[in-house]
């Protein structure tokens, strides 16, 4: 009885709240929808500023930003030129997180870590590797006795950033898949061959309960689902760990980063090679619609706190941290937001 | 009409009960007996799951604590929010999907002369297909955007609402056809006009029937969760207020129930659970009501 | 018997008649402009895409976003076959079911199943969605491949049409039923004491004097069903698989027109993409308005005179 009376007070309390306090409203990618849960649940404990985070998916967080109807977009894929310029105002992109996509498979008697290539990878789904012993696939992983049994490729059946992720990735060190399937980053593509789950936890569940499958999920979702992922190799001939985060991070200071941040760096010559960033977007000039410069100044406080404290939940959470080159690049675009012009 | 039976039967069988008739009557029971049970075994398979899963992780925190307190590492938070905003948005749509959807089931059955039935039940029909979804991308672009209004919970219960009238209309509109047409007529050839016969007469004879229909509309809606994505685009934070955005319980179970921790499926589960006892009490209420009177 | 109601007598109930009548007409206009204003809103936001592709877009089998392909013929036909093979193996069990609760079973029996039946009902599609996923594919894939190995079909790897007719089926039987039980109930007594006065058995009290009476309502109860069998989203994404190609064969991944929408909305990034999505939503209206439509000749051919 004295629960439930603590509760109701409780719940009173956070009706008075809801009604005054600062809110902020965003929407987008689900891939990195546990860590901003986690560093809004902790943000608002510090600060009492309410953020209602809702994913809905990449696509519909740039919609959305476009359409003004939130305060900030998420997404996996950076906007490109052409959609900038449909948005009212210019967006900005601040990289919050790396997530990684690794290739996790059910194949009985076969070893955790098994080894693969891009260019494996791409004949698996486009259909030409269909035997888990093919003698490419046996050649990578010498000393492993793999079955003869048939590949049954898993895929998002959903529009994702992780399949942009993927793709892109495949359609760079796969002449034959850039040539029949897709270029580029695409949130879905027409596959050769497989079957479609639903979300990541729908191609973990479907990997976990058919023997001889394959498939692709973040990292965090292979290991909340206790699934066996491969090693893949870079372009260096390194063969890197997904799961190991350091490696992940690093995937991002191989290029001269562009001062946007809005680059894919798939296949990158140092650390993991099916990476990318997860942006949160923004209006440069906040003084829009009917924002008041408080809520500016709160959005950008918040921006802030995710680029330094909130990055150390990262790794708690399998993401990969954005540090160095990225990280300061990022931390001049949120300083370069204005408010009328102003700094904020 | 009793003898339109008869001569049904005089046709159709002959008059002593001969042992093939016999049997063909005993192989008629077993057949609805196994089908009854072919529909009955999936359910109960579904209802174990739900009810094993669900309750596994239903606590006292469930209800009290809103999902804004969840964190993926930590244990805190609930569904509050989303059982908060399922009430507030399903009150909005019932509103919205009786009034309309028995309305135009009378117009429908009550004044069949009038020359807009053709294109109202057409109309009807064109609701009856329409994927939840769909309704929840055309408020979006009518009200969301369109007239300005922004996410809330009233437009997810527009959506809900919209989704519900063609349900009752149709359930309403096949219990209306069955009153018969003596009622009616008794009730005028007593002096009594019309709308006071549909409404104390033909209404209140098939109350049954429309009550079945409320039930299943508002079960058939409880568990959208399309349609409030581009409508009452959910809340994280506890809310009483419609004209805010808000969660609602298939919202927050179809979000959790994908999410890489096992506390974001369990609660998903537990969601799924207490909105499936939720309608069965609300329906047995409505059903212990309608046969009260 | 024809449907006519005499005109009521002037009076003072007529004044009333008169705005009773108008407040009614009111809320069937409700009904008629929301749905013109949906089928204006589709038609225009995906006219672009039969611009683009003309016939093609509906009679096409090129699906591919990343290279600019939008048609959508298998998605039309994966909501054909899921549809109807849903109803095949609903109705059946439904009408054994609705005529188990109002004809053979006693109360203290009927009831408790009856609710069960409508609870069904409740279930969020998201969670038929993961039983179907996690419980009904595995429950039946040893089924599915040995139909298909007796069959000579490729492996099956469980999600696919039939796992989704299935799914679908399971869904559609409570409104089915339902509406069918209470159609039965409102057959009026007489109607089964005269047959059962002429000696007929049990049955044939059923299949002759019940069933014909209650035909054209119990129609109406399938049609709901197929209404929400064509309409429903997340369920069907969940097991269909989501190929963008035709089936193969029965136990293949496709799609529908819902899933394709509901599973790439979120993500579709080009506005031709957006626009062909919306146009595969008009044309799912225009699919369900000609079921409806047909639906509806079978109902006036089979309604029985003497019923209104």
């Amino acid at each position: 009885m004295k629960k439930l009376l603590i509760a109701g007070t409780v719940a009173l309390a956070a009706i008075a709240v809801a009604q005054d306090a600062k809110t902020i409203t965003g929407a987008g990618a689900s891939f990195p929808f546990p860590l901003y849960q986690e560093m809004f649940a902790q943000y608002n404990k510090t600060t009492g500023v309410q953020i209602n985070y809702q994913s809905v998916g990449s696509g519909a967080g740039r919609t959305q930003i476009i359409a003004q109807t939130v305060d900030f977009g998420a997404s996996d894929a950076f906007m490109n030129d052409e959609l900038l310029k449909t948005a009212p105002g210019a967006i900005v992109h601040v990289p919050m997180a790396i997530g990684a996509v690794v290739p996790v498979y059910n194949v009985p008697g076969a070893p955790d870590k098994l080894k693969f290539t891009g260019d494996v990878l791409a004949q698996i789904y486009l259909g030409k590797i269909t035997k888990w012993n093919d003698a490419k696939i046996v050649k990578l992983n010498m000393g492993v006795k793999l079955p003869d049994l048939a590949i049954q490729p898993v895929y998002r059946s959903d529009g994702s950033g992780t399949t942009a992720i993927f793709v892109d990735y495949l359609s760079k060190v796969s002449s034959d898949w850039a040539g029949t399937v897709s270029k580029g980053p695409q949130s879905t593509v027409k596959w050769p061959v497989g079957v479609g789950g639903p979300q990541s936890a729908g191609v973990a569940g479907l990997v976990k309960q058919t023997t001889g499958s394959i498939g692709y999920v973040e990292t965090v979702y292979a290991k909340a689902n206790k699934l066996e992922y491969g090693v893949v190799r870079n372009s260096t001939g390194k063969y890197v760990d997904g799961g190991n985060l350091k490696e992940v991070a690093l995937a991002s200071d191989s290029k001269s980063l562009p001062n946007d941040t809005r680059v894919s760096f798939t296949n990158s010559d140092i650390g993991y090679p099916i990476s990318g960033f997860t942006w949160i977007l923004v209006y440069k000039e906040q003084k829009y619609g009917k924002r008041t410069v408080e809520q500016a100044k709160s959005l950008v406080d918040l921006l802030k706190w995710m680029l330094a404290d909130g990055q150390k939940i990262n790794e708690q959470l399998a993401y990969g941290q954005i540090d160095g080159s990225a990280l300061a690049k990022a931390k001049k675009i949120v300083s370069s937001i204005t408010y009328g012009g102003k700094a904020l | 009409m009793v003898t339109r039976a008869s001569q049904n039967i005089q046709v159709g069988i002959s008059k002593t009960l001969s042992p093939a008739r016999r049997a063909q009557n005993a192989l008629a029971m077993v057949l609805v007996a196994l089908g009854t049970l072919l529909v009955l075994v999936p359910l109960f398979l579904i209802l174990k799951d739900l009810f094993v899963k669900g309750f596994s992780s239903l606590n006292l925190q469930f209800f009290t604590q809103s999902q804004s307190e969840i964190t993926f590492l930590g244990s805190a938070g609930g569904f509050l929010n989303a059982i908060v905003g399922s009430v507030m948005m399903l009150a909005v749509a019932l509103v919205i999907g009786v009034i309309i959807g028995i309305g135009t089931a009378i117009f429908l059955t009550e004044y069949r002369e009038h020359r807009l039935v053709p294109s109202v039940r057409l109309m009807g029909d064109v609701l009856t297909g329409m994927p939840a979804i769909v309704v929840g991308l055309v408020i979006y672009g009518l009200v969301v955007r369109g007239l300005g209004f922004g996410y809330s919970g009233i437009a997810g219960g527009l959506s809900l609402g919209l989704i519900m009238i063609p349900v009752i209309v149709r359930a309403t509109e096949e219990v209306l056809k069955l009153v018969p047409q003596t009622l009616r007529e008794a009730g005028l050839a007593l002096g009594l006009p019309r709308w006071k016969v549909i409404m104390n007469i033909v209404l209140p004879t098939a109350r049954s029937g429309i009550i079945t229909g409320v039930i299943l509309a508002v079960a058939r809606v409880s568990g959208e969760a399309a349609p409030l994505i581009f409508t009452a685009f959910g809340n994280s934070f506890l809310t009483w207020d419609p004209t805010q955005k808000m969660s609602g319980l298939p919202l927050a179970v179809y979000r959790s129930a994908f999410e890489p921790s096992e506390a974001a499926v369990a609660r998903a589960w537990s969601g799924a659970l207490v909105l499936v006892l939720a309608i069965l009490v609300a329906s047995l209420v409505a059903r212990f009501a309608a046969r009260k009177r | 018997m024809k449907a006519t109601i005499p005109q009521p007598r002037r009076g003072s109930g007529s004044r009333a008649d008169a705005r009773f009548q108008a407040v009614i007409v009111a809320l069937a206009s409700i009904v008629l402009v929301t749905a013109l204003a949906y089928s204006v809103v589709l038609l225009l936001n995906g006219a672009s895409a039969f611009g683009r592709e003309g016939l093609g877009f509906v009679f096409g089998s090129n699906w591919d976003p990343a290279n600019g392909h939008f048609q959508a013929f298998p998605f039309i036909a994966g909501t054909f076959f899921t549809a109807i093979g849903a109803l095949v193996i609903a109705v059946p069990l439904a009408l054994a079911a609705s005529l188990f609760i109002a004809e053979y079973a006693p109360d203290w029996l009927a009831n408790p199943v009856a609710y069960l039946i409508e609870l069904l009902a409740a279930i969020p599609s998201v969670v038929y969605g993961l039983w179907g996923i996690f419980v009904l594919i595995p429950a039946t894939l040893p089924f599915q491949k040995w139909l298909a190995s007796s069959l000579g079909w490729s492996a099956p790897i469980g999600p696919g049409l039939f796992s989704a007719m299935l799914l679908l089926a399971v869904m559609i039987i409570p409104f089915i039923a339902a509406i069918s039980r209470d159609v039965i109930k409102l057959v009026p007594n007489d109607q089964r004491e005269a047959a059962f006065a002429l000696g007929a058995t049990k049955w044939e009290v059923i299949r002759y004097a019940v069933l014909p009476y209650a035909r054209a309502g119990i129609l109406g109860g399938v049609i709901l069903g197929l209404g929400r069998a064509i309409g429903e989203t997340l369920a069907v994404t969940m097991v269909i698989g989501n190929a963008n190609r035709f089936p193969q064969n029965l136990l293949s991944p496709t799609a529908t027109m819902s899933s394709i929408i509901a599973s790439n909305f979120g993500e579709a990034s080009s506005p031709e993409f957006v626009s062909s999505l919306i146009g595969i939503g008009f044309v799912l209206l225009v699919v369900a308005l000609v079921v409806n439509f047909l639906a509806r000749i079978v109902i006036a051919r089979l309604t029985p005179q003497g019923t209104v």
